[in-house]
Formats: structure tokens, C-alpha cells, sequence
């Protein structure tokens, strides 16, 4: 027992950047053992009882959310929602003074989405207390890439050499980073795919393969990670029409069959039917977008369990 | 460091055999009776027990699981480490039935009580019994006593009792290590 490793090397999830393939290794041989626990008649166990959690959303969120605290709960700990919209960050309060009341009160570890990147990186440098990242801006949304990663670990059995294509909004998207990252680290190889005005300028840095043509992009990979356009985040046009976006860069049946081989396909949520992908496609035996949401719980718990039990 | 031999050999099989006897003068044929072996240290013994019932009584199927009890343990966030899980492998209903519970050795019943907190997810069994290979006399820190016992030790708290299989460390005994 003493070889193998016990903890995560870092306090905080911040990013996928910051850990290492033991790390999530280790999540993932933890949320084996919580996806067995959900799965039970009482899904609930009693580590984190001595635990209180605060959820600080800057930003909307339901899956993430709800995930969350559906992990929190499921491991007993106490749990406070903090949405900003309705509080007195619209009086003008900063962010380490919203969040030091927070602790204030008591709270053993914080879980926090923010429309800003590095805002999690920021809050660490001021509190004490362990910080898990749900998102900041446009640059990570570690646990998203871990329950991906950890979704096609399930139905692939093996991620190391694997080939992942990451679709769609990749300039805007934190899910399209942290999957980058963790899926390189677990030995896959990535590629991106979209119109040249929604791909970053200089993401071969990170080592990816870029492709503007979806057909040849689905033909070469595995798993085809289908993201949406996200349009709140998009301050000018990146392409002249959502019609002419789906003809391009939409996943449809009929691009499916057409393929040589059969790819799983992944989403990581909100869906934009017959936008990105279309509802046949979505619903399929091809589609693991639902295993997806049932992993989220797992992955999260195992993160929440590892973090609060480090000393 | 010195080490004492407690039971090896022939009479660790006896021993054994004797703990199966008793077993079934109690449960009979197994048919409402489940085996649990505590994760991780005492699978190896459930899983010998569970062998040699069905070797002694081999019409009857004997039910067999392994229960980890980590997230219940009352230690977390005591230790220097996270406590890292094993598997629950529990492919049977636990609602209304016996359950013998299994685990090496018996010491301060902590792993016990999180064991009786542990089952509790499954359903109400009827009974719970608690079967052990090595029993630590005059250590308890909980009011749990095991229903069969393998051999009774007498050691002080800085002694430790290590249970070796033949599956996993190539042979079976039991050592009193002394530090």
C-alpha cells in the first residue's frame, strides 16, 4: 500500500494544469468506488459529515450545480448555495470579501464558478480553506474533463492512445482547455475542430492537431466531443449564420453512418438540438452524453472526498 | 522488531475448518445466511471460509460478498492521508437475512462499527454475526465481541498482528510483530 499514491499533490482543483496523471488516477479509482455507492438503495455515506461546503456561482449553472451538491449531500457534508445574482455582489462587494464572510461563517472548503479566468487561481492566494474550480471564464472546468476523461476510461476501457476530436467553440470554451490537457496527460491524442475564427491562434502550442473539416475530423478519431456555440460569450460574429454553422460543423445521422468506423459520441451540456447536434444522434447508442451526467456525481465526490481528507 | 508465530501449518487449517463447523451447527444450509468479508484484510479469509463451506456442504450455494467500509470509518480527516476505498461487491439482498461479517483480526471494533453502519445502505438484515481469525483480547475501545473466533491474543497497543495468505503473501500465518 505504502507505493501507491495516497493523496493529490495539490490542495485545490484550480485546473487540470496544476495535476499530475497520478492525481487523476487516483480520482478516478476513487469515483469507482462512489459509483458503486450511488448506485446502491441508500446512496448516501457519512465521510464529510463534519464538513460544510459553500457553492459560490458568479455564473449560471444547473448541471454543475446540481452535481455538486448532489455529491456534497451524497457525502453528508453541510452545504450553503451563494448565487451572485441575488446578492451583494450587485451592491458593489469584492470577490475576497464576498467570499471571506462566506468563510466567516465556518466553511470547510469552497466550490466556485466565475466569468472571469483565474479567478479560482486568484481566491487561493487569499483563503485558506481548499478552492475547487467549476469553471472560470473561458480558461478551465477541471471536474468537466475529468468526468469526460473518465466516461470514455468506462466505455473504451483504455484511454492511452486513443484519439479525441473536440468540436465546435473551442475559443470560448473552458471544457475544450481542461479536456485537452487531461486527456494528454492520460496519453490520447487530441484534435480540434471548428471554423478558423472560433479555434484559438495558437493552440498547436499545446500540441493538437487542428482540422476544419468535420467529416475528415470525425473519420480519424474515437470519441467526437461535440461543444456548443456560445453565443453569450461571443462579442462579435465568428460566422455568418447559425444555418450555415450547422451545414459545416453539425453531427448529424447521416454523417454518422457514412463513417468507416463507430465513434462514441460525448457532450458536455447545455445541448442545442439541431445545432451542434442533432436529437438522433444525441439520443443514439452512439451517445454517452447521459453516462456523462451520471459520471459528474462520481468524479465530483471523488474530488470533494480526496481534498477534504488532505491535511 | 521481533516476531512470534501464533498459528501456521496444519493447525491454521484445523482452525479454519473448526470456524466452518461452527458456522454451519448455526446456519445450517445457507439458504437465509450471507458471508461479508470487511475490506481489505478480511476478503482473504471470507473468501476461505465461503470456499470451504461450499466444500463441506457443496449442494448449497453459498452467498458471498465483500463490503468496504472506508466512508464510514469515524478516522477521516484524523490521519495524515484521505483514506483510498476499495470495492463493495454485494450482488444479493441483505433484507431480512443472516450476515456473518469477516475480518482478520479483531482489535478496537472500530472497523466493526463502521461495518454495522456500512450494511445499513443494503437493508435490515435480521441478524448480524461477527466472525474473526484473531481475536486481541482487552483492547476494545467500542462494546463489539466476536460470535466465532479463530485464536485469542493476549498483546499490548504497540504490538501488531499480521494475518498472511498463501493467495496473496505465499503462505498462511498469523505473526505478532513486536516493534
Amino acid at each position: 500500500m505504502a507505493d501507491k499514491q495516497q493523496e493529490l499533490s495539490s490542495r485545490h482543483l484550480l485546473g487540470i494544469k496544476d495535476i499530475n496523471l497520478n492525481d487523476i488516477q487516483l480520482i478516478f479509482e476513487t469515483a469507482d468506488t462512489f459509483k458503486e455507492v450511488i448506485n446502491r438503495p441508500i446512496k448516501k455515506v457519512p465521510s464529510l459529515r463534519d464538513i460544510t461546503i459553500a457553492n459560490i456561482f458568479f455564473e449560471n449553472s444547473t448541471r454543475t450545480k446540481l452535481s455538486f451538491e448532489l455529491a456534497q449531500k451524497r457525502l453528508s457534508a453541510d452545504v450553503v448555495n451563494f448565487a451572485a445574482s441575488s446578492s451583494s455582489v450587485s451592491k458593489g462587494e469584492t470577490l475576497i470579501d464576498t467570499v471571506n464572510n462566506i468563510l466567516a461563517m465556518k466553511v470547510d472548503m469552497v466550490v466556485m464558478r466565475h466569468p472571469y479566468a483565474g479567478a479560482g487561481v486568484f481566491l487561493s492566494k487569499h483563503i485558506q480553506v481548499p478552492i475547487v474550480n467549476a469553471g472560470d471564464g473561458a480558461h478551465e472546468h477541471p471536474t468537466q474533463a475529468l468526468l469526460d476523461a473518465y466516461s470514455m476510461r468506462e466505455k473504451l476501457g483504455e484511454i492511452a492512445g486513443k484519439k479525441v476530436v473536440i468540436v465546435g467553440d473551442i475559443l470560448h470554451s473552458r471544457v475544450a482547455l481542461s479536456n485537452i490537457l487531461c486527456l494528454q496527460k492520460l496519453g490520447a491524442e487530441v484534435m480540434v475542430c471548428g471554423p478558423t475564427t472560433l479555434i484559438p491562434k495558437f493552440i498547436h502550442a499545446l500540441g493538437v492537431k487542428v482540422e476544419t473539416n468535420l467529416v475528415k475530423a470525425l473519420n480519424w478519431c474515437d470519441v467526437a466531443n461535440m461543444l456548443r456555440i456560445q453565443l453569450e460569450r461571443q462579442d462579435i460574429k465568428y460566422f455568418p449564420s447559425i444555418r450555415e454553422y450547422v451545414m459545416m460543423y453539425g453531427l448529424n445521422k447521416t454523417i454518422i453512418d457514412s463513417l468507416k468506423k463507430e465513434i462514441i459520441v460525448m457532450h458536455p451540456g447545455p445541448i442545442n438540438r439541431g445545432v451542434e447536434i442533432t436529437s438522433d444522434v444525441a439520443d443514439s447508442q452512439q451517445s454517452i452524453i447521459l453516462n456523462q451526467v451520471e459520471n459528474g456525481v462520481a468524479i465530483r465526490m471523488a474530488v470533494l472526498y480526496l481534498l477534504a481528507g488532505k491535511k | 522488531m521481533q516476531n512470534l508465530t501464533l498459528l501456521s501449518g496444519e493447525k491454521f487449517k484445523i482452525t479454519l475448518q473448526r470456524l466452518c463447523h461452527q458456522l454451519i451447527e448455526n446456519h445450517n444450509n445457507f439458504s437465509d445466511t450471507v458471508i461479508l468479508g470487511i475490506q481489505p484484510r478480511g476478503t482473504g479469509l471470507s473468501k476461505r471460509i465461503a470456499a470451504e463451506l461450499q466444500y463441506i456442504i457443496p449442494k448449497h450455494t453459498i452467498n458471498h460478498g465483500v463490503l468496504d467500509i472506508t466512508f464510514y470509518r469515524d478516522d477521516f480527516r484524523r490521519g495524515d492521508y484521505p483514506l483510498i476505498p476499495s470495492a463493495t461487491e454485494i450482488n444479493f439482498i441483505i433484507e431480512g437475512k443472516k450476515v456473518i461479517l469477516i475480518d482478520d483480526v479483531l482489535w478496537t471494533g472500530r472497523t466493526i462499527r463502521a461495518a454495522m453502519d456500512a450494511l445499513q445502505a443494503f437493508g435490515r438484515p435480521e441478524k448480524v454475526e461477527l466472525l474473526v481469525l484473531v481475536d486481541r483480547r482487552y483492547s476494545r475501545q467500542f462494546p463489539i465481541e466476536a460470535d466465532y473466533i479463530g485464536i485469542k491474543v493476549d498483546s499490548i497497543s504497540s504490538q501488531k498482528v499480521v494475518v498472511s495468505w498463501q493467495e496473496a503473501d505465499g503462505i498462511d500465518k498469523v505473526t505478532l510483530v513486536s516493534a
